[in-house]
């Protein structure tokens, strides 16, 4: 039985890579231009940590698989970090059945796309940088997953924004790429103003900070509804920061803008999933408030069906992803929403995998493309790019919700719970699944079927090992839905030490949901199909205004942009040149020129003529006289 | 092992002032670097020496250690009285620190009467050391307005072109509240005479006096607490005494405007903590929310008005007023949490700040230019310099394992205690400091290059200034235990004052 120090050696094992390529860069690249650290040496690196560390985790999963539900628990408790009165803060980590999920899905996806970026990055004048900044990112992702108190989460939750803000700015010299990665720290700051509300009510409230301890605090807590309430609202708008929805997902679109395996592995496969893994693992909160959870079904639902409206019209391939990923966390949220957490973390877990390999497959396209992203140049892939072709259309059939790929199991299974939630929840969501299915056959149509759009350049498939994680991951985007079947789901099972008991009453639903719901799908992708069979790029749209609304992402940007970015731009220059400057400062100032000006006054009086003097003194005199005069009578 | 002395308090609260005075004996035409050196060794010194006094200090009991008294001017009982509590520890440590720091950054820029400035700057370490552990009201009186004057010669003789209105102006405002401050301090011996029947200026002899009558708000305890916290209020600075310090900071030399964002603003926050709030509980408890209030708005207000800045020493000088507006919030969250968090907040803005104020200067150094906009995609030209240009931003906005975060976090939750309101005000400042901090990196290190022609890399001097700096940034983040050990109990002393009020 491997111990909790095998525990802390899987976290640590990302992070000596990030100390490894970190220094190795430095000392070998940054000082001179000349490249030394050469990316098939710092992705070895990278890749390998990547590697122990997965070989750690599944190890744990095995591990405890054999042992009894309550037994999987592997405890480290570190050291105090923050001690003061009641404040106890350990730097604990804490190893269960829902963790051990995501640990497994984060360092094997994060190992892929590892070795996958040494293909990917080979060109790059500084691949010692972007391993390292990788390495820290799967480092602080496994701090979140693993924290056993808030503060040890939040440390994780904002070290992987720090990493995602290096990430989307990786080609810094960029403007447009750098604000970018500005705007998505910004935020998720707006998300983390929120988290850190709810983790001071949670500690007014309850004492304390450790999840463990909380879970029995709230057993036995009286009179705290109203407090619960606030306390997850609050955690979940840090959640929406992460997880990008309405109204902060704006920033995911723009994160595209950094190294496509950074799209994978951060904003698809990992980091935006923590909002789910952070309402999964307070579940025992969520639950007590129903109207958090009512808030987020819709919120979730929303997000899904607006997401995919916009990624119907986008060009750029990584756009469509992103919007499709937005759409996807809106599912994760409706399921939890409904209160079944425990779908939700299984459309995590599939979609884990089914997005990676599409980003991946996106990125292999673009790779072999020489860095074009836009889908009406493409077509035709097929030809050129046999593997790749094959791989993505695995995924693709996977997000669609084709059984038995994948994304049909965990799809359904929200929607199978969404219905009982309210109809209304599970109409969006259908609608969603069949936009989910056109837009993705238009995005598969358009890079790998029809004609050539690209006579001029050469396109090359890519070296096996950018080929060889998109293998691995196509198996696990067909296989990974049979953790979940219906009736006989293992990982509802896995997840009860976290989740309790989940009761099902077979009401004969099932059948006719599951069918509509493939039905929805066949359906966009039949009508995808023949919209996209004759695609011309020229050729006008069926709706001009709303497509042009579409492309332009719904124009929110530029909505957000005028509403706060130059309110708050008015607002400072307001605040400094009038409030700081004409009011205060013009104040000070008043007060000194008054002084000044006193002066002035008073100097009137001194005009150094020996008898105006003598006068005075003789008036002050006889003043003094008369009032003592005026006394004594 | 050892054997200290008593008086080595004493000792290295004079030891600057009597090195400085050393060198005013050298001939002026020798080298700058040597009289720099010269400082620096003082300074190092200086700084062994308080490690002695860290070493010899136990803090279990909160009680004042290395205490060295001696009856000074018997007529009025004032004494020459100093001691180290858990309050004023780090604060002199701080200080000890960021000194040889201030010398050392001085070396390329200083180059007239180079005797005189060394000599100001250790003179000026002197009196914020002794400033630190006066327990004597009068002596504290002293050695406060014997800062003022090393600090006004500093920014008047080497400071930027409008240093002249910029060092009166620093001057006054500062003056204007240490006179009150002046006149409540002899009211408040004036009461000792009358309750005790003897005269003392000694702290723990005011502590004994009760101060009561007056009608509602017009007691003395509300105003003589006035009078101390318009004092301590400029220095902090707090909303809307601020407006000297964008003037100070940016016409002052950058040993100048390091030393006063990480020490001389410190003093405002130490003078709360160690007079106002055992003296006069009751008002402290009176204005809580005023001043709590106040600290939240500066908080948002300093991040604002840092967003609209395009010269780079004012961006931080505002970012100061933002961060010092933490340190109120906490202070007069009135718990062990907020007080704790302000004091830990005060030792951290003294690191941030002060490697910024440092790199300022070192890209003015460089480019003789301030200006954000003069600046771009430094990250290729000057890599290091970026790196801990980075690390230094990462703890401006409070990143956990950064020593902010634990400062506001302790703050917010001690604020959320107290006021959830005005936390959530304050909390908002993470967004805003965001902001404008990761506006001020993008516009300076990212971006492409070439607005800035010949901008060498950081040297091995500049590396060695701000290596400490951030290793000491993360340390404080992920060890607060061990600055908390020492102070505890005399935070404890502090909070049990309230505790009886309440």
């Amino acid at each position: 039985m491997m111990g909790s120090s095998a525990m802390v050696g899987m976290v640590l094992f990302p992070w000596m890579g990030f100390l490894i390529n970190g220094l190795g860069y430095w000392f070998f690249q940054s000082s001179s231009h000349q490249k030394k650290w050469s990316s098939a040496v710092a992705g070895s690196i990278g890749t390998l940590c990547m590697l122990f560390s997965c070989v750690l985790a599944w190890n744990f999963f095995f591990q405890f698989l054999g042992l009894p539900a309550e037994a999987r628990v592997l405890e480290y408790a570190g050291f105090s970090w923050i001690s003061l009165g009641k404040l106890q803060v350990d730097l604990g980590l804490r190893l269960d059945s829902l963790s051990s999920l995501f640990v497994c899905v984060i360092t094997l996806v994060g190992s892929l796309i590892h070795l996958y970026s040494i293909g990917y990055m080979k060109e790059d004048p500084t691949p010692g940088k972007f391993f390292a900044y990788l390495n820290l990112f799967c480092f602080f992702m496994l701090i979140l997953v693993l924290g056993d108190s808030f503060p040890v989460v939040f440390l994780g939750w904002e070290g992987v924004g720090l990493c995602s803000y290096l990430l989307i700015g990786y080609w810094y010299q960029d403007q447009a790429k750098a604000q970018a990665g500005k705007k998505a720290f910004l935020v998720n700051r707006i998300g983390d103003f929120g988290f850190l509300l709810g983790v001071f009510l949670v500690f007014t409230t309850f004492g304390t900070l450790a999840f463990e301890p909380l879970k029995h605090a709230v057993l036995n807590a009286v009179g705290v509804e109203r407090s619960i309430q606030w306390i997850c609202g609050l955690l979940f708008v840090g959640c929406m920061g992460k997880s990008a929805q309405i109204p902060l997902y704006i920033w995911l679109p723009d994160a595209m803008a950094g190294p496509t395996p950074v799209s994978a592995l951060i904003h698809a496969a990992t980091m935006v999933t923590s909002g789910i893994y952070l309402v999964t693992r307070l579940n025992f909160l969520f639950t007590l408030a129903p109207w958090v959870l009512h808030t987020m079904a819709w919120v979730g639902a929303f997000t899904a069906f607006f997401a995919a409206s916009i990624a119907l019209c986008q060009r750029d391939i990584k756009k469509v992803l992103a919007y499709s990923t937005v759409s996807q966390l809106g599912y994760m949220f409706l399921g939890c929403g409904v209160g079944a957490f425990g779908a939700g973390v299984f459309h995590v877990i599939t979609h884990a995998f089914f997005k990676a390999l599409l980003f991946l497959g996106a990125g292999s396209v673009i790779h072999g493309m020489h860095e074009e992203q836009d889908l009406f140049k493409m077509g035709g892939l097929r030809k050129e790019m046999p593997h790749t072709f094959l791989m993505v259309a695995l995924g693709w059939l996977a997000i669609c919700g084709i059984p038995p790929f994948s994304g049909f199991f965990s799809k359904d299974e929200i929607l199978g719970h969404a219905f009982h939630g309210s109809w209304g929840l599970w109409a969006l969501g259908v609608i969603t699944a069949a936009m989910t299915a056109f837009y993705m056959t238009r995005f598969f149509y358009l890079a790998f079927l029809g004609r050539s759009r690209h006579a001029s350049v050469h396109v090359h498939e890519s070296g096996w090992n950018m080929l060889m994680p998109l293998q691995v991951l196509g198996f696990f985007s067909v296989f990974a839905g049979f953790l979940g079947i219906p009736h006989a789901s293992w990982l509802e099972h896995w997840l009860e030490p976290i989740l309790g008991l989940s009761i099902h009453e077979p009401n004969g639903m099932e059948w006719p949901l599951m069918f509509i719901s493939v039905l929805a799908a066949v359906l966009g992708m039949t009508w995808s199909f023949s919209k996209y069979r004759r695609f011309d790029p020229c050729e006008a749209q069926a709706f001009p205004r709303l497509a042009h609304f579409l492309e332009h992402q719904g124009y929110v940007n530029e909505g957000l942009h005028t509403l706060f970015v130059v309110a708050l731009q008015r607002v400072s220059f307001f605040a400094w040149s009038v409030l700081d400057i004409k009011w205060i400062d013009g104040f000070v100032l008043g007060v000194s020129s008054l002084a000044t000006q006193l002066g002035g006054l008073f100097r009137l009086l001194q005009t150094g003529v020996v008898q105006h003097y003598l006068l005075m003194v003789l008036m002050g005199l006889l003043m003094s006289t008369g009032y003592w005069m005026y006394v004594q009578g | 092992m050892f054997k200290v002395s008593p008086s080595l308090l004493t000792l290295t609260i004079f030891f600057p002032l009597f090195w400085g005075s050393l060198s005013l004996w050298l001939p002026n035409k020798w080298r700058a670097s040597f009289f720099c050196t010269f400082a620096f060794l003082g300074s190092l010194i200086t700084c062994i020496l308080s490690l002695f006094l860290y070493q010899g200090f136990s803090g279990e009991t909160g009680a004042f250690e290395w205490v060295h008294s001696r009856l000074w001017l018997r007529d009025f009982g004032i004494y020459y009285e100093v001691g180290v509590d858990g309050m004023s520890l780090w604060l002199i440590l701080l200080t000890t620190f960021f000194v040889p720091f201030a010398i050392l950054c001085s070396l390329p820029s200083v180059q007239k009467q180079v005797k005189s400035y060394y000599f100001l700057l250790l003179a000026l370490e002197t009196g914020m050391l002794g400033a630190f552990a006066s327990l004597d009201l009068f002596l504290f009186y002293i050695f406060w307005e014997a800062m003022l004057i090393p600090m006004y010669f500093l920014i008047g003789i080497w400071g930027g072109k409008e240093r002249i209105y910029a060092s009166m102006k620093f001057f006054l405002y500062t003056l204007v509240g240490s006179l009150l401050m002046l006149s409540a301090i002899f009211y408040l011996g004036y009461e000792q005479v009358v309750q005790a029947g003897y005269h003392s200026m000694k702290f723990s002899d005011l502590l004994q006096l009760k101060l009561e009558g007056g009608y509602f708000f017009l007691n003395p305890q509300n105003l003589l607490f006035l009078g101390f916290a318009l004092a301590f209020a400029i220095k902090v600075p707090l909303f809307p005494f601020h407006t000297w310090l964008p003037d100070a900071h940016v016409q002052a030399p950058t040993a100048g405007s390091v030393i006063l964002a990480s020490i001389l603003l410190k003093m405002g926050g130490y003078g709360f903590l160690r007079f106002a709030f055992p003296l006069f509980p009751q008002a402290v408890m009176y204005f809580q929310p005023l001043f709590m209030g106040l600290g939240a708005f500066a908080i948002v207000y300093g991040a604002w008005i840092a967003l609209a800045q395009t010269d780079m020493k004012k961006l931080v000088a505002y970012s100061s007023v933002s961060h010092m507006g933490y340190v109120i919030l906490g202070l007069f969250s009135l718990n062990e949490s907020g007080m704790m968090g302000a004091y830990y907040q005060m030792l951290n803005h003294g690191l941030t700040a002060g490697a910024l104020f440092l790199m300022v200067g070192m890209l003015y150094e460089r480019s003789h230019t301030r200006e954000i906009a003069a600046f771009g995609g430094l990250a290729r030209v000057m890599p290091w310099f970026c790196v801990f240009f980075f690390l230094v931003t990462l703890s401006a906005v409070a990143l956990p394992g950064t020593s902010s975060f634990i400062g506001e976090f302790l703050i917010l939750l001690g604020a959320w205690q107290t006021a959830p309101f005005w936390s959530a005000l304050g909390a908002s400042g993470v967004i805003f400091g965001a902001v404008y901090m990761l506006t001020f990196f993008e516009k300076v290190a990212l971006g492409p290059d070439g607005k800035q022609k010949g901008m060498g890399d950081l040297s091995l001097r500049e590396i060695g200034l701000l290596v400490p700096l951030v290793v000491a940034i993360f340390s404080m983040g992920f060890c607060p235990n061990f600055f908390f050990s020492k102070m505890k109990s005399s935070f404890g002393r502090t909070q049990q004052i309230f505790q009886k009020h309440f």
